[in-house]
């Protein structure tokens, strides 16, 4: 088992590479640094759900229409990730996490391990039962926004230009 | 030429010289994406099958399926709004926009409401509709329709784009780059979106259990646009619904990979609206977002033709289509023209012509619908299977019956077929190719000079819309069937098999050596053949539409072939167009039980001489090569898409031939319609890769499998090449 999701996670670093998103594993204790590490400021995000992984103080964990426009970054978390397509998914919520990953150049996202399927049907297994149950959004989310409309590919469309993934164990 | 066929020739004519360089790169990079992202994917088949299972479920349950979804949309607070036609849409949308005091309303892609016009009936009453998808943006700003159901903008090269923005909006520095002209448009249209009232998009997919739409994007503006705005209205045609969440699964691995050869897009919002996403008042900038908002949800179902497209057996499986654009990008005349010449009111490419027949009716359909030339490259292609061809053919027939019949008695002599009603002369011509053959063949060579003779060819044209650039075929005084009665035949003692060589219409009246070097190989291989007088296969008739005419063919055959296979018989076959027939399309003809044998024990010629040297038989009877001899081999559209190709190669192989295969995915003649002068430059500019591909083989041989491609392929490089089958048999 341990093995499979050691697979799991490499596959989920591989796959996310190949959109140019960094995936690095950090400790709980660590994540904070590891945020201040990669932001650039001024930055805005959501408290992350788990106890032991915080926030730096930097980032603005209210943040008003102004702020979001004003950030460079955004900083959420992630419900999952998908490994064979290097995906992750973005949960919405009324804190605001889909606009504070969706309007800033960088969005830096934090992940369980533990969060990891392995394909796409695992992870409409687990959508069929949320989404009926909560009646609640997600966005797949997979590398950057990007746009090939105006004559060669360009990284930042509409939303981010750069997507670093934490991934905590 | 006639004036109509002239300004048809005229548009296909200036399209390809304004826009078909850049929809040519656009297409065939997704095309090629496509072949690498599906090659990906463990079990692309089973994917396929899923996903055609689930829209044919889906459709066949619809009217229970709308039922749930507005119970369930209803039931998350949202409001289910069933439109019947363009009209009533749009007056719902007004009013919802009304009811907002609603100045601005922005939109992500959405082809369903452009199949209603939206835009323009919101306009009309004050509201300031904006497109966010960047393609999309550019064309509203040009004033230009898309090229493309999924990049609408792929007409447009980067420096027009360039030229568009500085003469639009002045910018202090000009723009230039891809990177300038995006983040350019991304300021602009962010600042668009921050006041925007209302935020239109569509679905790819709505999900009856939990009211969940699926948008498929990259861009992120789908996703502003609707955490933005308070108020969101989804258009969608009712077959998007889906029953459960997890039917989403094969849609979402598929949709991506077929259309632009993505693994997967940027962005699969999955969104049960009214979302629980705070909006974002840009107009009160220091309060915090956080909280719960009173979002208003509106999902504008349309039909619009489809539930009666639902009753019509024909027509039904359109509504499976994921709009994905696979066979637009496979298709080679549209890699040529794109969706401004290959496309009706809204839709282009090959399934437009059901989706326009539909919503639209046969007239808009009727505008592009000759070219699909029924290649059948983009059903291997389609991600839910559809039959893209034959709805083609159907909506062609249909088209003919609408029109009044054709009484000229020059005309009926030469066109025995049993079409009730009025195909034009040109469709009657080439459909009844029989008996022009029948009568070309019993008055050759006569026949033949007086076809290429000057005043003939001139008199072909006007009436019939024959180009006068081409060579007519040339028949054979002396048919197949002839040759091989009046031959002294020693047949093979004690034969491994038996064989009816079918002598289609190519074969039998044109192209007699191709069946000759056939009969050839197989009796040096210990087989027993017999070519027996055999009624054409209908696929003449059936490219024009001629439905009725091709069944009667097929009955014919089945009467004439079906004895032979009874007796242990195998049916091998030259030409891939008919043998494609017979596997594929007589099953809408024939009973099952003549279907089934004829479909099972029928062969394309290089695909039995592969078993017959599978299983033991000695190749050094056949052909092989000299010393390195290389071949460039461009296989038949229809061979590929029944997976054959391999055999031609494989054989050639084993025969010692060194062999490059083109990979264009189709040769541009495609039967008659290289020959139709209206679509005689189309079809040399699709033709013009292939040349390219084998000038630069330069192979000691060119060959194919098709007699179309090796007509054309004969005008692209002036020299006729052969069939596989003269190249290896015994001389
Ligand atoms: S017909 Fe098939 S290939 Fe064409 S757009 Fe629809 S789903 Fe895609």
């Amino acid at each position: 088992m341990s093995h499979q999701i050691e697979d799991t996670y490499d596959q989920f670093a591989t796959e996310a590479a190949r959109y140019g998103v960094g995936v690095t594993e950090v400790s709980p204790g660590k994540v904070s640094d590891a945020i201040v590490e990669r932001i650039e400021l001024p930055a805005v995000g959501i408290e992350l759900p788990w106890e032991d992984a915080t926030l730096p103080e930097s980032v603005e964990t209210e943040p008003t229409p102004a702020d979001i426009e004003a950030a460079a970054t955004g900083v959420t978390a992630a419900s999952l990730a998908i490994a064979d397509y290097g995906s992750i998914v973005l949960r919405s919520d009324t804190d605001g996490s889909e606009p504070v990953s969706l309007f800033n150049d960088l969005h830096i996202a934090v992940l369980d391990r533990a969060d990891i399927v392995p394909d796409m049907e695992a992870a409409f297994e687990w959508f069929g039962d949320e989404l009926r149950e909560s009646r609640d959004s997600a966005i797949i989310a997979t590398g950057p926004s990007a746009t090939a409309d105006m004559g060669a590919l360009v990284q930042g469309a509409h939303g981010p230009k750069q997507v670093e993934v934490l991934v905590v164990s | 030429m006639s004036s109509q066929r002239e300004s048809k020739a005229d548009h296909i004519r200036h399209i390809m010289e304004t826009e078909g360089d850049a929809v040519g790169d656009n297409t065939r990079g997704f095309n090629d994406g496509r072949y690498e992202s599906v090659a990906k994917l463990e079990d692309y088949e089973g994917l396929k099958d899923e996903a055609r299972e689930i829209k044919e479920d889906a459709i066949e349950r619809l009217p229970e399926l709308i039922d749930q979804v507005t119970e369930t949309i209803e039931e998350n607070g949202g409001t289910v709004y069933i439109a019947d036609d363009e009209a009533d849409a749009n007056e719902y949308i007004a009013e919802v926009c009304a009811e907002n005091d609603a100045e601005r309303l922005v939109k992500s892609k959405s082809m369903t409401s452009e199949e209603i016009e939206v835009n323009e009936h919101l306009e009309s009453r004050g509201v300031d509709v904006v497109e966010t998808d960047l393609g999309e943006w550019v064309l509203q700003l040009a004033e230009e329709a898309p090229s493309h159901i999924v990049a609408p903008a792929i007409h447009k090269s980067r420096a027009e784009i360039a030229k568009l923005f500085n003469a639009y909006f002045e910018p202090a520095e000009e723009l230039e780059t891809a990177e300038e002209l995006t983040m350019f448009a991304r300021k602009q249209l962010g600042e668009l979106i921050q006041d925007a009232d209302v935020g239109m998009t569509g679905a790819n997919f709505i999900t009856a259990d939990s009211g969940t739409m699926a948008l498929v994007t990259s861009e992120g503006n789908a996703r502003k646009t609707v955490a933005v705005p308070e108020t969101q209205i989804a258009v969608a045609g009712v077959e998007k619904i889906v029953p459960t969440v997890e039917d989403l699964q094969p849609f979402i691995e598929l949709i991506g990979r077929s259309g632009t050869g993505q693994d997967i897009t940027s962005y699969i919002s999955l969104l049960t609206p009214p979302l629980d996403s705070p909006t974002i008042d840009f107009d009160d900038p220091d309060t915090p977002i956080a909280g719960e908002d009173d979002r208003e949800f509106h999902l504008v179902l349309i039909d619009n033709g489809r539930l009666a497209m639902r009753e019509d057996e024909e027509l039904k499986e359109t509504l499976y289509c994921i709009r994905c654009s696979a066979c637009s990008n496979t298709c080679a005349n549209f890699q040529s023209v794109g969706g401004h010449a290959f496309g009706g009111e809204t839709y282009s490419g090959g399934i437009a012509t059901g989706w326009e027949a539909g919503v639209h009716g046969l007239d808009s359909a009727a505008e592009f619908n000759d070219l699909c030339t029924g290649c059948s490259r983009c059903v291997e292609a389609c991600p839910v299977g559809i039959d893209i061809p034959w709805i083609n053919t159907v909506v062609r027939d249909r088209i003919n019956t609408d029109k009044e019949p054709n009484m000229e008695f020059l005309v009926d002599g030469l066109t025995p077929d049993t079409e009730t009603s009025g195909p034009d002369l040109q469709k009657r011509l080439f459909g009844n190719f029989e008996t022009l053959a029948q009568m070309g063949s019993a008055f050759a060579p006569i026949s033949n000079w007086v076809a290429q003779a000057g005043p003939v060819k001139q008199l072909l044209e006007r009436v019939a819309g024959v180009t006068d650039q081409r060579d007519l075929p040339a028949f054979q005084r002396t048919t197949l069937v002839d040759w091989f009665e009046s031959r002294d035949r020693i047949p093979p003692i004690d034969p491994d098999r038996k064989v009816v060589l079918y002598a289609d219409l190519y074969t039998n009246y044109m192209d007699v050596e191709r069946g000759k070097a056939a009969v050839r190989a197989l009796e040096a291989l210990d087989v027993e053949v017999l070519v027996p007088s055999v009624s054409g296969a209908g696929r003449a008739p059936l490219s024009q539409g001629m439905i009725d005419t091709a069944r009667t063919k097929a009955e014919r055959v089945s009467d004439q072939l079906g004895p032979y296979v009874d007796e242990g018989y195998d049916v091998v076959v030259i030409e891939p167009s008919d043998l494609a027939m017979f596997r594929a399309d007589y099953d809408r003809f024939l009973p099952d039980e003549e279907f089934e044998p004829l479909a099972d024990n029928s062969y394309e010629i290089l695909e039995y001489i592969y078993g017959l040297v599978a299983n033991g038989a000695d190749v050094d009877q056949l052909h092989v090569a000299n010393g390195t001899e290389t071949v460039a081999y461009h296989s038949h559209c229809q061979q590929r898409t029944m997976g054959l190709d391999e055999y031609s190669i494989e054989v050639l192989n084993r025969c010692g031939y060194d062999v490059t295969t083109s990979d264009v995915e189709c040769c541009g003649m495609a039967g008659s319609f290289g020959y139709k002068e209206q679509y005689y430059e189309l079809s040399m500019d699709v033709g013009s890769n292939l040349e390219g591909q084998l000038r630069d083989a330069d192979a000691d041989h060119v060959i194919a499998s098709g007699t179309s491609c090796t007509d054309q392929i004969g005008d692209l490089l002036d020299e006729e090449p052969t069939h596989v089958v003269e190249l290896i048999a015994p001389r």
